[in-house]
């Protein structure tokens, strides 16, 4: 097994909206090459936690760690040229609605590389069909349902072949063969480009499948509770709010 | 037909209530509340038990379950045992259910009423933020546009063609009746009073001046600010909601160019041509006025209004129309990107859109005609 490198490390870090402090005193390491899952109860903070990794919410005390790189302490332009090396699957896909698939996902393509467009249609190509979208190029956001948007979200943050993809509640409102088909992709993904996954889910299928690591934050205590491999949490944990989590609700 | 829900209180031996339910418990009915319990409870302080008689009892559904659960509630903080042997099971189920999860304490905001000085405090506060806020918009779209001078701009030629098709060549109907019926009016109300001193002439010098250099400009104004505008700050606004700008940032694309600069441009481009086309519209209705119901004939009436109108009314009035494009441009962006993640965000982002481009453009027109004056032209 490669030693582990860190990739995204997190230092006493408290988020806040205004007065309202949803999480604090948050530390913990994203090895390179994890697949690094960020689960909770509902309400526990996990999307303002990716808003903060990405760079869309500045915390209100701690640091983030891009390798040596202190996030939040750097400049627009640095943090800029950090996150451009990071692909973001939103909730939804947040697909923009005026253009098409192809051109959504080529949309990057077109702004930081030369490739000519015969290429970035081939490169466009390649991407939705890697999420089972093959031949969709053409539709608009509008037109497909809530489970291709969401692909086709994937297929965007994935144009650039970034080091690490972030994931928002991917499973959510995906049938089970689809959520399946989406493991399978995200640790195909892992195996042949080394990219390190941030997966923020509380789907447990998923986060038994692919997660190697992972923290989990309390609601009730606003802070988190446990970090490691889910299996391993699951079999040694005498937490039991993390229990009744992870075992779906059923005390055992 | 079953009888609408009774209720009857019978104390019994030792301390205890017993409620006898009758009849049907449904929520469409007129039902006895649980506050007559709570009152007889509270006249007996000696009470140790509440019971259930419920043979009498037909029907029910949630109208039943809102009946007991104050009486839960109470009989939990009061100390006294409730029997539920005589409640129906299904309703017993349904309230372990419902007290299963304790009510979060602090779930809903406090809402504070406020002194009306501390209210003015805050608006004003709120106020010079805003006004913060706005500069800070400007600077960042002053900084886009360099970059575009600079030719270093990201954002979609075609993106910019479609704007400017429908703010411009769409707009042209509106814009025909608009500024053809302002002129038509201004013509009709000048003549009444100039027709006194046998001056009517001088309709066609009113309405050609008024409508070159004021008026066109500032009613093309609104007319976009109300149509683009709004367009504008609704498009935008729900990309917000749908995080597709979130989506732009994370891609490291500056949403200033790509989103607000060819709405901006588009409409500084369109503004003046259409104001040109507004100055003939407008000149057309005086026109009709003047033919029409002053007698004036056609061709008196053009020479009269070419003498009148000079070069700088036109430069004026398509200076202000460019000044006000870029302002509807401006407000309209700046609402839609400043939106809230609800959809009556996006309905509170239109109509502020609108607002701040009218003010703008009136404040503008009222800082030109100072400046024109200074300068004395």
């Amino acid at each position: 097994m490669a030693e582990k490198e860190a990739h995204i490390t997190v230092r006493d870090l408290t988020m806040a909206y205004g007065d309202f402090v949803v999480m604090h005193d948050l530390s913990f390491t994203i090895n390179r090459g994890d697949i690094f899952i960020i689960m909770g109860g509902s309400g526990c903070g996990k999307s303002t936690m990716m808003t903060i990794l990405i760079g869309l919410k500045s915390p209100a005390k701690g640091q983030v760690f891009y390798g040596d790189v202190d996030f939040w302490g750097s400049d627009p332009p640095t943090r800029d040229r950090v996150i451009r090396r990071a692909g973001v699957m939103y909730q939804s896909g947040a697909l923009w609605s005026s253009m098409t698939l192809a051109e959504n996902i080529g949309l990057p393509l077109e702004t930081y590389t030369d490739l000519s467009p015969a290429r970035i249609r081939e490169v466009v190509e390649l991407k939705l069909a890697l999420v089972g979208m093959a031949g969709f190029g053409e539709f608009y956001p509008s037109e497909i349902s809530g489970g291709m948007q969401k692909r086709a979200g994937i297929a965007r943050a994935m144009a650039l072949d970034p080091e690490v993809l972030f994931f928002d509640e991917p499973s959510a409102g995906l049938d089970p063969v689809s959520a399946h088909r989406l493991d399978d992709l995200i640790l195909e993904l892992r195996e042949s480009l080394d990219t390190t996954m941030v997966v923020v889910t509380h789907e447990l299928a998923s986060i038994f499948a692919i997660g190697s690591n992972s923290v989990f934050l309390d609601a009730a205590k606003r802070t988190m509770t446990a970090t490691g491999s889910p299996k391993k949490l699951l079999a040694e944990t005498s937490d039991p709010t993390l229990r009744l989590f992870l075992t779906r609700g059923e005390k055992s | 037909m079953a009888a609408s829900g009774e209720l009857q209180l019978e104390k019994t031996e030792e301390g205890s209530l017993t409620v006898a339910l009758g009849g049907s418990w449904k929520l469409g009915q007129e039902l006895p509340s649980a506050d007559d319990v709570l009152h007889a409870l509270e006249g007996m302080p000696g009470t140790g038990r509440l019971a259930f008689d419920t043979r009498e009892l037909t029907e029910w559904d949630s109208g039943l379950l809102i009946f007991l659960k104050p009486l839960r509630e109470f009989c939990a903080r009061k100390k006294i045992a409730i029997e539920e042997s005589g409640l129906p099971q299904g309703a017993r189920k349904l309230l372990a259910l419902a007290a299963a999860v304790p009510a979060k304490k602090d779930a809903r905001k406090a809402e504070r009423k406020v002194s009306f000085l501390a209210h003015v405090g805050n608006e004003t506060v709120d106020f010079f933020k805003a006004a913060g806020d706005m500069l800070a918009f400007i600077g960042d779209t002053v900084v886009a546009f360099l970059n575009l001078l600079r030719g270093k701009a990201q954002f979609r030629r075609t993106d910019l063609w479609l704007i400017v098709e429908a703010c411009g060549g769409q707009a042209l109907p509106i814009v025909s009746l608009i500024c053809f019926l302002v002129g038509l009016i201004l013509a009709f109300i000048g003549a009444i009073q100039l027709q006194l001193f046998g001056a009517q002439i001088y309709v066609a010098d009113l309405v050609g001046i008024a409508m070159v250099r004021l008026m066109a400009a500032i009613m093309t104004g609104i007319v976009m600010a109300g149509r683009t505008g709004g367009a504008f700050a609704a498009q935008l606004g729900t990309m917000q909601v749908n995080q597709e700008i979130d989506a732009l940032k994370t891609l490291g694309i500056s949403p200033m160019e790509f989103l607000v600069l060819p709405r901006m441009l588009a409409l500084a481009l369109m503004m003046p041509l259409l104001c040109l086309y507004a100055n003939v519209m407008g000149i057309l209705g005086g026109m009709v006025v003047g033919v029409g119901m002053l007698d004036i004939g056609i061709i008196q009436y053009y020479s009269e209004t070419a003498k009148a109108v000079n070069l700088w009314n036109l430069g004026i009035g398509l200076f202000s129309g460019i000044v006000f494009g870029v302002i509807v441009a401006l407000s309209g962006c700046m609402r839609g990107m400043q939106c809230g993640r609800s959809a009556s965000a996006v309905g509170d982002a239109a109509t502020s859109a609108v607002v701040t481009a009218i003010v703008g453009i009136i404040l503008s027109t009222a800082v030109i005609t100072v400046m024109c004056n200074l300068l004395g032209i």
